[in-house]
């Protein structure tokens, strides 16, 4: 019976044989370079150095050669030939990716785990041939604060805490409030982290002056009770503030000077701010600026007024045109030479804005592409309602547009993050400046491998994040069309 | 009257706070200018530069003139850019393709290689090429050779250097032989549209290419040779190579992550375009008797291509403006000459990085007028 089975050609009748044969060939080709790979025993040694090699490639291509049997009826073998295994090209393919696969892990494990050094705080205990995680442990806090001083690191660590808590206010928020969210997201929040990074990270003086602002809120409470429910929310919005500036400036006669500073809140000037966490301040308020400047080009872009039309077309195009690098050179070396003399903007402040209007165009850009995609009847209609330009914009256009290009805004916004390293053209060192600084300091030579590994998991994580998220909420706001 | 006032406050409005806002800047500028001692004029350009460029595709020493640095810089940008945008398309089509594979594992594969090179940014990766990975190799004197006459050093990458005979006879033929394939092509097409007859243009073009240049080696005289990397002793721990071409490694730090990371975005662009065609589109195509190779050529990448090109050539452009990392780690492109050691030397700030800027964005908008040109003769024509 043996002489039937035609080798060259597997089918089902001999299922078996075929079956046991190719999963034997297969399964020995995979331990071949199992074995060489993980315990660096050549089991083929006595081959010449060339089918050596091959060996593993050749007995696996033959082993998936003969398990390739269509409608075998066994469901994990169909499964397996449709999905690795469909033809003599695919299966040499495969082949080549599981065994890329089987020989990079010991390599990659020994230096990330099994021969790194995780322990001690000198370069004395990085002996052996993996990864020094040491170097990473000294120095985690330059990498995450920059040179900001140790003792002050907790302003940074409770204001990003108390923003990071303010920001997930809108999955708790009630649908009573959910109104209110976009106001709060586009004017409240920006301001509180603004203040937040102004009195708490970078120590700034305190103009606020607590007992006036206790009774402001006080007075404004009571006086809460007689308005009508259909005003207190502008009311609270308006009042409080307008009260206090009366009491301390038009009652009191309160001079308008600091007041000096909260006890033990020392001023940190901006060089010395870095690594992370200010990697995440300049992502923040650029893409908090970039959004309303694009989203204005983007509609100056489609304007009916020509002049308007061509100057943001010309923001547009020149900013898009420049590598961000060179803008930054310009916020650096030239953009003081426009300002007058004694004028000074704190070169984090520069580097912001530079980003914030670099980006913006990019936006600007998607957000234009959004608009064009509406088709005209929703203009039309708008119009046919009576409402005038802002109003259809904001309650007709813009909604559906802005839905329309959520990948292309959190693609922008993944760049915004991505070219925050650049800011070192201006002076400033986040993460992967501190990194570089850190690779030249005398004591700890010769680990750049480790620290730049350390910042790609860190960015991967972020940006990761980020694409999915947006993935996320571009499926929660489709509607089919 | 034929025109509304509401139509004239906005512009109006907008424009004078455009103009303002230019005007208080030029005013300070002038005032600030005045107040250092420095006037503007772009004549520094032809005085002499007094700095020596590392590596450079021109002539160029100190002697030479600040626009000779330009020039330098500006060939050394599009340099890598060139090398980038090739490897890059390769990789980034081949990775497109692979995301579409039915197989599993290559699929994934893909996949992964797409996400782990889009999410790190690229000033790491340059950095991670240069400072990490390429300081690993070895000494020039520790080398071993690939194929016995590439060196691949700490120094660089050491390659032959072609030395031509004859080469201009060489390039006329390549000429030709592009020249004769165009023809062929017409002619193909006229025969095609006029007889329906079907002339195999692939393969003559595939012969023409060969033949001629081959035949200018046999008749026309022309000759190569190779001129191997030889290691020379500077002093007694210092050794290079001599001879041949060699690449510093800046360039092939700053290549390879440009390349990897563009190549991600290139993959995407590819993959969403041949998604893009219906599969309609190859059922149709099949059913009326085209084989595979046809359905592929005439019907799914015209249409796929006319998706593929337009974000394509925006990462090509992007390719180029990111080439300007490179002065992150020295490698002297037009952002590190010029906008750096000549604006140190000469301290002309507005001038330089004008001029910088102004480069870039001819480079930029030159391309983005042929996108527009291009999109426009490939738009579907919807009547």
């Amino acid at each position: 019976m043996m002489s039937k089975i035609n080798f060259l050609k597997p089918d089902k009748n001999n299922l078996n044989t075929f079956l046991y044969l190719g999963s034997f060939l297969f399964l020995i080709s995979v331990l071949d370079v199992f074995i060489n790979s993980f315990f660096s025993l050549n089991i083929t040694g006595f081959l010449p150095g060339f089918l050596s090699f091959l060996f593993p490639l050749i007995l696996g291509f033959i082993g998936l050669y003969f398990i390739r049997i269509e409608f075998s009826g066994i469901k994990q073998l169909d499964l397996l030939n449709k999905h690795i295994n469909t033809n003599n090209f695919n299966a040499v393919l495969s082949l080549l990716i599981i065994f890329v696969i089987i020989k990079s892990l010991p390599p990659i494990l020994s230096w990330f785990v099994i021969d790194a050094s995780f322990a001690g705080d000198t370069k004395d205990v990085c002996t052996g041939s993996g990864a020094c995680w040491t170097y990473i442990k000294v120095w985690m806090r330059r990498f995450m604060y920059g040179m900001y001083p140790n003792a002050e690191q907790w302003r940074i660590n409770l204001s990003f805490i108390a923003l990071v808590l303010m920001g997930s206010v809108g999955y708790f928020a009630t649908d009573r409030f959910k109104k209110y969210l976009t106001l709060y997201y586009v004017v409240i929040y920006p301001l509180i982290a603004f203040l937040f990074i102004f009195f708490f990270i970078s120590g700034g003086p305190v103009f606020f002056d607590f007992s006036y602002g206790i009774i402001a809120a006080i007075l404004s409470i009571i006086l809460g009770f007689f308005i009508p429910a259909k005003y207190k929310f502008y009311y609270f919005l308006i009042v409080p503030l307008a009260l206090y500036i009366t009491l301390k400036y038009f009652i009191f006669f309160e001079e308008y000077v600091e007041l000096g500073k909260l006890d033990g809140l020392n001023w940190v000037e901006t060089g010395a701010w870095g690594g992370l966490s200010l990697t995440f301040i300049i992502s923040f308020f650029c893409l908090i600026f970039c959004f309303p400047i694009g989203m204005a080009f983007a509609l100056g872009r489609r304007s009916n007024f020509p002049l308007i039309r061509y100057i943001s077309v010309g923001f547009i195009e020149f900013w898009r045109g420049v590598p961000l690098i060179t803008v930054l050179f310009m916020s650096a070396v030239m953009f003081p030479m426009f300002l007058p003399e004694d004028f000074f903007i704190d070169k984090l402040v520069r580097a912001i804005i530079a980003i914030s209007l670099f980006e913006a165009a990019y936006v600007a850009e998607v957000i234009r592409g959004g608009l064009q995609a509406l088709p005209r009847g929703q203009y039309e209609a708008a119009k046919s309602l009576g409402m005038g330009y802002w109003k259809m914009h904001i309650f007709v256009i813009l909604p559906q547009a802005l839905k329309l290009v959520i990948p292309g805004i959190a693609n922008t916004f993944l760049a915004l993050v991505k070219d925050t390293p650049l800011i070192f053209v201006v002076g400033l060192l986040e993460i992967v400046g501190m990194l570089n600084l850190a690779k030249t300091n005398p004591k700890w030579l010769g680990f750049a491998m480790e620290g730049y590994v350390f910042a790609a998991i860190i960015f991967w994580i972020i940006c990761y994040a980020m694409s999915k998220y947006s993935y996320n909420l571009e499926q929660k706001y489709k509607t089919d069309r | 009257m034929n025109f509304k006032l509401k139509d004239i406050v906005p512009q109006l409005i907008t424009v004078t706070a455009v103009v303002l806002v230019f005007g208080f800047f030029t005013y300070n500028a002038q005032i600030n200018m005045e107040n250092r001692g420095i006037d503007f004029g772009y004549g520094f350009l032809s005085q002499e530069s007094s700095f020596d460029v590392q590596f450079s595709l021109i002539e160029y020493d100190g002697s030479h003139s600040y626009f000779r640095a330009y020039l330098v810089g500006l060939l050394n940008t599009i340099l890598v850019s060139v090398i980038g945008i090739i490897i890059a398309t390769i990789l980034g089509v081949i990775v497109g393709v692979a995301r579409l594979s039915p197989n599993y594992l290559i699929n994934k594969f893909a996949a992964f290689y797409v996400e782990f090179f889009r999410n790190i940014p690229l000033l790491l990766q340059i950095f991670f090429w240069y400072f990490a990975a390429l300081r690993a190799l070895p000494l020039p004197q520790d080398a071993e050779a690939i194929f016995g006459v590439f060196f691949l050093t700490i120094k660089g990458l050491y390659v032959p250097a072609f030395i031509w005979q004859n080469f201009s006879v060489f390039f006329y033929s390549i000429v030709a032989a592009i020249i004769a394939i165009i023809v062929i092509r017409i002619h193909a097409k006229r025969v095609q549209e006029n007889q329906g007859k079907q002339i195999p243009v692939f393969f003559i073009s595939i012969g023409l290419i060969f033949i001629l240049p081959l035949l200018s080696f046999l008749i026309g005289g022309v000759g190569i040779s190779f001129e191997v990397p030889v290691l020379k002793q500077l002093a007694t721990t210092s050794f290079i190579y001599e001879g041949g071409v060699s690449l510093p490694p800046e360039l092939i730090a700053l290549t390879l992550s440009l390349s990897l990371y563009t190549a991600t975005f290139i993959a995407e662009c590819v993959r969403a375009g041949i998604q893009g065609v219906g599969k309609g589109q190859k059922e149709a195509a099949a059913s009326i008797g085209l084989t595979p190779n046809q359905v592929l050529k005439l019907v799914i990448m015209p249409q796929a291509l006319r998706i593929i090109i337009p974000p394509t050539t925006n990462q090509y452009l992007n390719l180029t403006k990111n080439s300007s990392l490179a002065a992150a780690i020295a490698y002297p492109d037009l952002v590190l000459v010029f906008a750096g050691t000549a604006l140190m030397q000469t301290g002309k700030a507005i001038e330089i990085v004008s001029i910088t800027m102004f480069t870039y964005l001819t480079l930029s908008i030159s391309i983005s007028l042929l996108m527009n040109w291009y999109n426009k003769k490939i738009a579907i024509q919807e009547k």
